[in-house]
C-alpha cells in the first residue's frame, strides 16, 4: 500500500492545487508515469509517480488546494510512493518533502496489525454469515485490505437460483453450495446407513402403469421414490424438521426437497410442498415443472427455503450408492442409487434382480441410527407396494 | 434567536444563576478586577460586588478547598480554575474531598460545587497551558464532567450543574470562547445526554468539546466524497452516554473517536472499550481514533498544529476505516 | 427424414433450452453428449408424441436416447 502525496516542488512551496487526474482508480501505474497535474505558483506541473501498482483511490478532487505532504491517492503496491515532478520542469526532483511540510501533513493512519493467515471479516459480517449459514471463505471482501464487510455478506446471501430470472449464475450458486455444505460438514455430526432393496416389484408395477398411458401421463421412477420418502418421513418425525439454535424442532408438514442438478455444474434442492398429500400423477406434474424451472433459474423463494427433508436420486445413469450431505438446518437426507441388476438370494435360490441402494445421512443431534434403519426399512416396504402410494 | 459568543453565553449563565439564587458566588484567580483570564467574568464584579465575585490568591488548592467547604455548608460556589493544567494543584481537593464526601459521610454531606476550567491547546501557550486533562477527571466516580461544545451548551449547562447536589466540572475549550452561535434555550439543555450534531449513515465520528468543530468540518469534507458521516457530541464525559454511543454505532457500524487528550489511557480508549464490550457484533470495521500526539503540546505553531487533532487527520482516519 | 430430424432437435432445444443450440451426431447418446437425464427423455417423448400424434410405448423409450434412434423409430412407426 503506497500513498501518493502532494510533492514539494521547491523549498518555498507550502500547498498545491490539484488541477487534473490523469489516472483513475483501477488503472495501473508504473514508475515514472504522469498521474496528475498540480498548479503551483510556478505554474501547472505534471506530477509523476515512482511506484508501480494499481490506483486504489483518489483522495483529493480537482480544484482542491492541499498542503505539501497531503495524501492525494492510494496505490496498491509495495512501499511508499512519493510524488515528484518530471525532470523537464527544471526543479530539483531529489529533494524530499521539507520537514516543515511533513509537520502540517496528516500522517497516514496506521492500520491495526493483522493476524497472519486469519480470515479478515468484521464482527457484523461474521454474525450475518453465521445467521444465514454462509461460508465466509467463499466470499470476496471489498473492505480495507480485502476485509469482508457486512455488505459483502448481504450480497453473497442472495439465493442464487432466484437472483437471475434469465438463467443461473454458476459462481453464485457454487458459493451458496460451498456455504451450505461447508456449514453442514462443520456443524452436523452425520451418520450414514445404507440398505439394498429389491426393486423388481416397483419397476414391474411402474412399467405396467406406464404401458397403458400416453407419454405425458406416465411416471418416472423418481416420482415413486419421492412419494415413498415423503410418506416414510411422515411416520418418522425425527427425520423431518429443523435443527436450530434452540435444538431440534420436528415439522408437522412434509416438504421434500429434490436435489436437481444443473447442467454445467451446480444443483438446487427445491421442495414440493406437502409432498405426501399429492397423488403420483400430481407429483409427476409438479416435479416436471420444478425441474424445468430450476434449470431456467426461476425458483420461488418458498421452494428454496421450505424443505423439511431432502432426497437425492442418482437416476438411471448414476452409480450404486451415494453418501449425501445434509442441507442445514434439515436433519436428514435420503439418497437413491441407480437401480442395477444384481445377483440376489431369494428363497434359497439365486435370482437376478434390479437392486437399488438407498442411503440415509442423519443428524446425530436429532436422530439415531436405529431409527434411521427403521426408516430405510419402511421405505423398502413402501416401494414394494407402489400401488398404495 | 440572537447569536452570542461562547464567552457571552457562559457569562450570561453565571449572571442568571447569581440573579436567581443568592447562594451562588464565583471565585478564582483574576475573575474580579481583571474580568477573568478569558474575560468570561468581565463586568460581574461591578454588578454583584466583591462578596460574590471574589479574586483569590494564586493557590488552586486553597480556593478550591474553600469552595468545597462552602458548598458543604449550604452555598453554591462556582470555582474558576484558569486552565486545567493548574487544576492539578487542586486535584487532592477535587478527588479526595469533593468526589468522596458523600461516600465518606454516609450520605450526610454533599458537595454541590461547580468547578469551571479552560482546557485544550491551539493558542501557542506551550506545554504548561495547553493540555486536555478532562479525560483524567472523567475517571473519577463522584464527579460529573461536562464539555460544552456549542454556544447553547455554554449558556445552558451551568444551571443544571448548579442544581446537581454533587460536584460538577465544566471544561471549556479555550478556542471556543470567541465562537459565535445561537443562544438556544438554556432551559432545554440537559447534562445527561450526548447529542447528534450531524446525521449520517456511513461512519460515526464521536467527539466532544473543542474537537467538535474540526469533526463537523471533516464530516463536510467526507460528504464531498460521498461518505455520509454522523457526528456525535458526547457533551457529558462522565457518566458517558453509552446508549447514544451504541445507537450511532448500531446505525453506522463504524467509528472514529476524536479526543484532544493523549491516546494512552484516554477517554477515547474508554469509549472504544465500551463499544467492544457492548457492541462488538455490530461492528463492520476496526475502530479508529484521532488524538493528540503523545508529546507535551509544543509551542511552535506548526508543531502544535501537527500535534493536535485536525479535520484532515479525521478525514484520513475515516477513509482508512472505510477503505476508500 | 431431414424434417423429422429437425423436429427432434427442435424439441430437445425446447425441453432443455440451456443446451441449445444442439449440434449432435445421429448415434451419440444425448445423455452423454448433452447431459440429458430421464426427466428430459420423458419430456422429449411426450413432446414428440404431441407434435406427431404417434403413440410411443414406454418400452420403446430406450430408442430415444439418440437422435438417429428417435428419427428411425418415428419413421418406422409413423403414419406415412
Amino acid at each position: 500500500m503506497g500513498v501518493f502525496t502532494m510533492p514539494s516542488l521547491g523549498a518555498d512551496m507550502e500547498a498545491g492545487t490539484l488541477v487534473e487526474w490523469l489516472k483513475q482508480p483501477g488503472e495501473r501505474v508504473d514508475h515514472g508515469d504522469i498521474i496528475a497535474v498540480v498548479e503551483t505558483d510556478k505554474g501547472a506541473i505534471e506530477v509523476e509517480v515512482f511506484e508501480a501498482g494499481e490506483i486504489e483511490a483518489l483522495l483529493v478532487d480537482p480544484g482542491q488546494s492541499v498542503p505539501v505532504g497531503t495524501a492525494l491517492a492510494r496505490i496498491a503496491g509495495d512501499g511508499h510512493a512519493e510524488g515528484h515532478v518530471s525532470d523537464d520542469a527544471g526543479i530539483d526532483t531529489d529533494k524530499p518533502p521539507a520537514a516543515a511540510a511533513a509537520a502540517v501533513s496528516p500522517p497516514e493512519q496506521k492500520r491495526p496489525p493483522r493476524i497472519a493467515a486469519e480470515l479478515r471479516a468484521s464482527p457484523a459480517a461474521r454474525t450475518l454469515a453465521a445467521d444465514r449459514g454462509i461460508d465466509l471463505a467463499a466470499i470476496t471482501g471489498t473492505g480495507p485490505d480485502g476485509a469482508i464487510q457486512l455488505s459483502d455478506v448481504e450480497s453473497a446471501g442472495v439465493q442464487p437460483a432466484t437472483a437471475h430470472s434469465n438463467g443461473v449464475d454458476p459462481s453464485a450458486m457454487r458459493r451458496a453450495i460451498a456455504a451450505a455444505m461447508g456449514r453442514s460438514k462443520r456443524d452436523i455430526p452425520h451418520y450414514y446407513l445404507m440398505h439394498r432393496i429389491d426393486m423388481a416389484p416397483t419397476l414391474s408395477w411402474l412399467s405396467k402403469y406406464n404401458e397403458a398411458r400416453a407419454p405425458a401421463e406416465r411416471l418416472l421412477l423418481g416420482v415413486v421414490l419421492l412419494k415413498a420418502a415423503a410418506v416414510a418421513v411422515g411416520d418418522f418425525p425425527d427425520f423431518n424438521g429443523f435443527y436450530k439454535a434452540d435444538g431440534y424442532q420436528p415439522s408437522e408438514a412434509v416438504h421434500v426437497g429434490s436435489a436437481i442438478s444443473i447442467r454445467g455444474g451446480g444443483l438446487a434442492a427445491p421442495a414440493i410442498r406437502n409432498t405426501a398429500e399429492h397423488s403420483l400423477p400430481d407429483l409427476m406434474k409438479k416435479l416436471r415443472d420444478l425441474v424445468a424451472r430450476t434449470r431456467r433459474g426461476e425458483l420461488r423463494s418458498s421452494e428454496i427455503g421450505d424443505p423439511t427433508v431432502t432426497i437425492s436420486s442418482l437416476g438411471e445413469r448414476g452409480v450404486d450408492s451415494l453418501w449425501p450431505i445434509i442441507y442445514p438446518p434439515q436433519v436428514a437426507i435420503i439418497g437413491f442409487g441407480s437401480p442395477r441388476t444384481h445377483p440376489w438370494a431369494s428363497d434359497d435360490a439365486l435370482a437376478i434382480r434390479p437392486v437399488m441402494n438407498v442411503s440415509l445421512a442423519g443428524d446425530h443431534r436429532a436422530n439415531d441410527g436405529h431409527r434411521g434403519a427403521l426408516l430405510l426399512r419402511h421405505i423398502e416396504e413402501l416401494l414394494a407396494h407402489p400401488e398404495d402410494l | 434567536m440572537t447569536d452570542l459568543t461562547y464567552r457571552e453565553a457562559m457569562r450570561g449563565a453565571i449572571r442568571t444563576a447569581m440573579q436567581e439564587d443568592e447562594r451562588v458566588f464565583l471565585m478564582g484567580e483574576d475573575v474580579g478586577h481583571y474580568g477573568g483570564c478569558y474575560a468570561v467574568t468581565k463586568g460581574l464584579l461591578e454588578e454583584f460586588g466583591p462578596q460574590r465575585i471574589r479574586d483569590t490568591p494564586l493557590s488552586e488548592s486553597a480556593f478550591t478547598g474553600a469552595g468545597i467547604g462552602a458548598a458543604m455548608n449550604g452555598v453554591r460556589p462556582i470555582v474558576e480554575i484558569m486552565t486545567c493544567n493548574f487544576s492539578l494543584l487542586a486535584l487532592d481537593q477535587i478527588m479526595n474531598n469533593a468526589a468522596t464526601m458523600r461516600h465518606m459521610s454516609g450520605g450526610q454531606v454533599t458537595v454541590p460545587i461547580v468547578i469551571r476550567m479552560a482546557t485544550g491547546g491551539g493558542r501557542q501557550l506551550a506545554a504548561q497551558h495547553s493540555h486536555s486533562l478532562e479525560g483524567w477527571y472523567a475517571h473519577i466516580p463522584g464527579l460529573r464532567v461536562l464539555a460544552p461544545a456549542t454556544v447553547e451548551d455554554a449558556g445552558g449547562m451551568l444551571g443544571p450543574a448548579l442544581a446537581d447536589p454533587d460536584p460538577v466540572l465544566i471544561f471549556e475549550n479555550a478556542l471556543l470562547y470567541n465562537e459565535t452561535g445561537p443562544a438556544g434555550d438554556p432551559g432545554s439543555v440537559d447534562i445527561d445526554h450526548a447529542a447528534i450534531r450531524r446525521e449520517g449513515s456511513d461512519i460515526s465520528l464521536i467527539t466532544y468539546g473543542g474537537s467538535l468543530g474540526k469533526t463537523l468540518a471533516a464530516a463536510g469534507q467526507l460528504a464531498g466524497d460521498g461518505i455520509d458521516a454522523e457526528v456525535l457530541d458526547l457533551r457529558v464525559l462522565r457518566p458517558l452516554d453509552d446508549d447514544a454511543i451504541l445507537a450511532t454505532l448500531a446505525k453506522t457500524r463504524r467509528c472514529v473517536i476524536v479526543d484532544e487528550g493523549w491516546r494512552s489511557g484516554s477517554l477515547s480508549a474508554e469509549i472504544m472499550a465500551r463499544i467492544v464490550e457492548q457492541g462488538f457484533w455490530t461492528l463492520d470495521a476496526p475502530l479508529a481514533r484521532v488524538c493528540s500526539e503523545e508529546v507535551p503540546i509544543p509551542y511552535a505553531a506548526h508543531l502544535e498544529e501537527a500535534a493536535l487533532p485536525s479535520a484532515e487527520k479525521i478525514v484520513t482516519a475515516a477513509r482508512t476505516v472505510l477503505g476508500r | 427424414m431431414p424434417e423429422i430430424r429437425a423436429l427432434v432437435i427442435e424439441e430437445i432445444e425446447a425441453i432443455a433450452p440451456d443446451v441449445a443450440p444442439v449440434t449432435i451426431g445421429d448415434d451419440e447418446d444425448v445423455r452423454d453428449a448433452l447431459d440429458l437425464d430421464s426427466m428430459d427423455i420423458f419430456n422429449l417423448i411426450a413432446a414428440l408424441h404431441q407434435r406427431t400424434g404417434i403413440d410411443i410405448p414406454d418400452a420403446e423409450a430406450a430408442r430415444f436416447v439418440t437422435v438417429g434412434g428417435a428419427v428411425q423409430w418415428l419413421l418406422e412407426n409413423g403414419p406415412g
